[in-house]
């Protein structure tokens, strides 16, 4: 909210500059976004006198002055044709700066000196270039050789407050007044609300009737003979500073109460009231309504309108209407000052959308007991200002007087609170000057103005005392009492160490958003009737692109590996923890952590399982088996493979689908990723590792080759092989794969070293080649293989 | 026989000396010291002498090839310290070419802005709580203090999945579903993605990171707030960082604050990131409010606590000078490798 700085000192004395005030309220919680300091750019400038004007000896267009600027007179040359002897102007001497940070040096314009620039409003800033013609002309009762900012009035300036929901009372000068008086200890000073009143009575005029408690007061005041025309000057220029245009002195002056004391008001045109009554009520559902700015609004029954006998003339708290706007002949008006449910009027300017300053101040909750003196206020302006006569009366429905709230609360315990030591007259002090009323040493019996509806509890009070004493002057206290141990779980190191294999497997993390666009599903191939479609959907997303919360994390893998190779990068390897969101039957879906690797360029499948297989060595999980995948529609059906965790699923990793490739924009560019459920993995990590004596005898290694069919996987045949000859085998190694010149169509050529021990002594041949020929004769009986 | 000996111990000798390579020098061993070799010989023929003779003869043939053996060592020694020495002056390679190392990947900027507050909470006895990001509108929100329809839910565009279930707005949920699984004294940080339906444009993203905390237990004091806050301003920002309370309001904290520390980039001078007002706005936070207290199980007549929240990304890119939020969620590996 813009506070105008003179506005804010006709209610409290601060001998102080503006940033010092805004920068001790910010303190005290009232948060400045912005100061606006009027006149900040400009220096040197003052009124002078235009004592003789004559024609520039060498130019057509210049023209040159004396300008009397009190201690001197002095040289200016101009080019401005609307000034005359015995003007007086704002000067801009030598040395001086001027909005926009133009400095103004003394120099020739042809050839004839000038000391300086006489400015029109444009170059003072305090108008735009289009409006201005010529110097700006000064009333002749200018006092002359005076700083032009005085003059101008170019002191002060506005700060622009953030105001909180809780801060009602705040979105008026006067709420700020008084947070200013308690940040400086100064008095506040009470509003101006004298006027006087005819002796007619509102009654032989109007009634009002609320028929919905949703509206808690309404009081309604007449003013007759209004004179409908400009606003006085220093009224349009406060209204102006904070940011809202004058219109008429009536509608002002229901501005100026609204920022001065944050209660919006209303005025009616009295001719068009029908009925003489005035009735509160919801809305009819479709009820058409045209708002003061001219749209034509569709309303519904949960809306508040103010009405007539015959038709609704205002949405309550939001917007009045067109039918009943006071316009340049009007001669009666009703003002209305009344007070409504914020949650509702919130709901409904949401609905409409429509925010106004009135549904910006009343959806926060205003006090109802405001209504009163704003009332008063309103009439003492129009009296001030000539604007109309008070009708005598008053009307006022406030079916529950809304009562101040009474709590009690220790000084001790506000210190123990607090970590503070604050004296209790202090406190008292501090809170007096927030105008609630304190009894007690003991006990603080606190009785809180009505205006402060977020005061209720002892920790609210803390608080006020707090801001005020000052947050800063807290001290700052380290945590005693027990001494608490921060632990890490099992899950959160794993994770720790799966991310610090994946960097040093090469990999860089990624992070990408968790919601995704539904049609990823086609772009990864999947099956119209695949479970992973089945996603947890965003009512309100920012577009269906990021509608629905992922189910795998391939996709956003895809679209990053897509994105790099866009932008030419030519290879690139990159991993993402990256939660998956799965439906289930509970109000909440199923979250896991999956381990998504994604990598192309210079790479293959078996560096993609290179890395898992690392993973999972480093993570100590057995019982891995990957089984060959042909049926996921997003990889390669040849190069893909399931990853099974102690006969558990947990993965897929493979060569992604040309078609999958392609649509993420690669171009015969193989790409590999990897999905795996960490839970899963995790369940079977044993961390723990047990030392084995050292052997003590020595190995014997063998080599075995042979002819197998093609089909015959390396898994099946280390099966055989281990199965065999287990009681002998300490490790078998593949060390030759070969096909093709020399080997018959549809097989292949394998070979291994296996390396045999025993525990308890050294092995003799016989031993060595007992076992050997088992694992011989196992190949050839179950895989057909052909030693060589 | 003995001159025979005293010819083939000079001539070996020579020979011996002779010799420039350890070839050379197994050659002159062959022809000496061989099984055929000439002192081989001569001891083969000992047999013709008489018993008088042979273990004189015997014993001078002994030491003959002691000492043919003895300076054959000799030689092989500064042959092979000659060789090897040839071989280090051969061998210079040049130490500016690359190495051959495994490729190191990186963890992302965000997780490593993460990894060292986590460290420096770790430190002062903070655990990390987790909590789900599909968040019921009871945690997110009602247990939080702020009801349907109260103005703070508009302060946070959320994304709804529906009238019971939210994306979490912040991380602050965790908060009353740590107290309802832990008994007093708690203390952790919820670091987490949290969700605001805000169009992404270079300081904005509809998914971002906060780390939230929360202390609870008897006797904590306002005091412990600033006490806790100021020890990790100083270790993640440096000693030299001063902090700024200055009285906010939270729905769920009861007194609130806003946290600024001096700017980190310039100290305070004024520049393009604190936006030349010396601070930068990095926390709120404030004393747990009573109600959530009681949300979360916990009788606020006997304990208090405080609770603080922070956004990541904005330290993040302020750390590394990154000036457009969006680069963190693109992945672009140029972008990856620089941490």
């Amino acid at each position: 909210m813009k506070v105008p700085y003179k506005w804010l000192l006709d209610y409290v004395d601060l001998d102080k500059d503006i940033r010092e005030v805004a920068d001790a309220l910010t303190l005290s919680g009232s948060k400045v976004e912005e100061v606006e300091e009027f006149g900040r750019e400009i220096s040197r400038g003052v009124t002078g006198k235009i004592i003789k004007r004559e024609k520039h000896p060498d130019a057509d267009k210049l023209q040159v002055c004396q300008v009397d600027v009190k201690d001197e007179v002095i040289q200016i040359v101009t080019g401005a044709t609307n000034i005359k002897e015995g003007d007086i102007v704002p000067v801009a001497l030598h040395g001086s700066t001027l909005p926009g940070g133009i400095k103004i040096k003394r120099g020739k314009l042809r050839g004839v000196e000038s000391n300086g620039m006489m400015c029109s409003e444009f170059e003072l800033g305090i108008a735009n270039e289009d409006s201005v013609h010529g110097i700006m002309i000064l009333p002749e009762d200018t006092p002359i050789g005076v700083d032009v900012k005085d003059v101008l009035g170019l002191t002060g300036g506005v700060i622009d407050f953030e105001i909180t929901s809780n801060r009602p009372d705040c979105f008026g000068v006067y709420g700020i007044a008084r947070e200013a008086a308690a940040t400086f200890k100064a008095a506040l000073k009470p509003v101006e609300t004298s006027f006087k009143e005819d002796e007619d009575t509102i009654r032989n005029y109007l009634s009002v009737e609320i028929q919905d408690p949703l509206c808690r007061r309404y009081i309604a005041k007449m003013i007759k003979n209004v004179k409908v025309g400009p606003s006085p000057e220093w009224m349009k220029q406060r209204l102006e500073e904070a940011g809202v245009r004058s219109i008429n002195n009536i509608v002002d002056i229901t501005n100026y109460v609204m920022l001065e004391l944050g209660q919006p008001m209303h005025a009616f045109d009295y001719r068009y009231i029908d009925g003489k009554k005035i009735i509160v009520r919801r809305a009819e559902d479709n009820e058409r309504f045209i708002t003061l700015d001219g749209v034509e609004r569709s309303l519904d029954s949960s809306m508040l309108v103010i009405a007539d006998g015959a038709k609704a003339v205002g949405i309550a708290g939001v917007m009045g209407g067109q039918n009943s706007e006071v316009k340049d002949d009007t001669n009666t008006i009703v003002f209305e000052i009344a007070n409504f449910n914020g949650s509702n009027i919130r709901i409904t300017s949401k609905k409409l959308g429509l925010r106004t300053e009135a549904s910006t101040r009343f959806e926060k909750d205003i006090d109802p007991n405001l209504a009163e003196i704003a009332m008063k206020r309103a009439c003492h302006l129009v009296e001030l200002i000539g604007a109309g006569e008070v009708v005598g009366g008053v009307i006022d429905v406030y079916p529950k007087r809304l009562e101040p709230h009474r709590l009690e609360v220790s000084p001790e315990w506000i210190n123990s609170f607090l970590g503070t030591d604050v004296e209790v007259s202090r406190m008292k002090e501090i809170l007096e000057s927030l105008e609630m009323k304190v009894e007690g040493e003991e006990i603080l019996k606190i009785e809180v103005p009505t205006f402060r509806q977020d005061v209720r509890i002892k920790e609210d009070i803390a608080e006020e005392i707090a801001r005020i004493y000052g947050y800063n002057n807290i001290p700052s206290v380290k945590i005693k009492g027990e001494a608490v141990e921060a632990i890490k779980t099992t899950e959160q190191k794993l994770i720790e160490t799966v991310k610090n294999t994946m960097v040093s497997s090469g990999l860089y993390e990624g992070i990408t958003y968790s919601f995704t666009s539904p049609k990823v599903f086609d772009s990864i191939r999947l099956k119209e009737d695949d479970p992973l479609r089945k996603a947890v959907v965003i009512s309100n997303p920012l577009g269906e692109d990021f509608s629905i919360m992922r189910t795998t994390g391939i996709p956003s893998m895809m679209e990053v590996l897509g994105r790099n190779y866009a932008r030419g990068i030519k290879e690139a390897g990159i991993f993402e923890i990256a939660r998956v969101y799965l439906p289930q039957d509970d109000i909440l879906p199923d979250e896991r952590d999956r381990l998504v690797i994604g990598m192309y360029g210079n790479v293959d499948f078996y560096s993609l399982k290179g890395v898992i297989e690392n993973l999972l060595s480093v993570l100590g999980v057995d019982r891995v088996d990957f089984e060959s995948e042909g049926e996921n529609p997003t990889f390669h059906p040849g190069r893909c493979a399931r990853l099974m965790v102690r006969r558990k699923p947990a993965g897929f990793l493979g060569e992604v689908h040309p078609d999958v490739s392609e649509n993420y924009g690669f171009e015969d560019e193989r790409v590999y990723v990897a999905e795996i459920d960490l839970k899963t993995i995790f369940e079977a990590s044993r961390l723990e590792r047990k030392y084995r004596a050292l052997p003590k005898f020595p190995s014997v290694t063998r080599d075995i080759a042979m002819l197998i069919s093609d089909d015959v996987t390396v898994g099946e045949i280390e099966n055989v092989i281990m199965r065999a000859g287990r009681e002998l085998i300490e490790s078998i190694k593949l060390f030759d794969v070969y096909k093709g010149k020399q080997i018959p169509e549809g097989l292949k050529s394998v070979a291994y070293s296996i390396v045999y021990r025993k525990e308890n002594g050294t092995l003799k041949d016989e031993e060595v080649n007992r076992v050997h020929e088992k694992i011989v004769k196992a190949l050839s009986e179950k895989l057909k293989a052909q030693l060589r | 026989m003995r001159e025979q000996l005293e010819k083939i111990k000079i001539e070996a000798l020579e020979e011996v000396g002779k010799a420039s390579n350890s070839q050379e020098l197994d050659e002159v061993r062959v022809k000496y010291l061989g099984k055929k070799g000439l002192l081989t010989s001569i001891l083969r023929g000992m047999g013709s002498l008489s018993p008088e003779e042979r273990p004189v003869i015997g014993k001078t043939a002994n030491e003959v090839r002691e000492e043919i053996e003895g300076a054959l060592e000799e030689a092989k020694r500064k042959i092979k310290d000659r060789e090897k020495n040839i071989r280090l002056s051969q061998e210079k390679i040049d130490v500016t070419m690359p190495g051959r190392a495994n490729v190191i990947g990186g963890l992302h900027p965000v997780t490593k802005v993460l990894d060292e507050i986590r460290e420096i909470f770790f430190g002062m006895g903070f655990s990390v709580a987790e909590g789900p990001e599909v968040e019921l509108d009871y945690y997110n929100f009602e247990a939080l203090n702020i009801p349907k329809n109260h103005p703070a839910r508009d302060e946070q565009d959320t994304f709804y999945i529906n009238d019971r279930v939210v994306l979490r707005t912040q991380t602050s949920p965790v908060q009353v579903r740590t107290m309802e699984k832990t008994k007093p004294p708690i203390r952790v940080i919820v670091p987490g993605k949290v969700y605001r339906s805000d169009a992404s444009d270079a300081t904005h993203s509809p998914i971002f990171f906060q780390i939230e905390g929360l202390v609870v237990d008897k006797g904590i004091t306002m005091a412990n707030l600033k006490g806790t806050l100021d020890t990790f301003a100083k270790r993640f920002f440096g000693e030299k960082t001063k902090t700024k309370f200055r009285p906010h309001h939270f729905p769920f904290t009861e007194p609130s604050c806003e946290v600024d520390v001096s700017c980190f980039v310039c100290g305070g001078d004024g520049c393009r990131v604190c936006k030349g007002s010396g601070w930068v706005e990095i926390l709120g936070g404030g004393m747990v409010h009573p109600d959530v207290l009681r949300a979360g199980g916990i009788d606020p007549e006997v304990y208090s606590g405080f609770a603080f929240g922070m956004g990541l990304d904005r330290i993040v890119m302020a750390k590394y000078g990154i000036d457009d939020i969006r680069l963190l969620y693109e992945n672009d590996v140029r972008f990856l490798k620089q941490f």
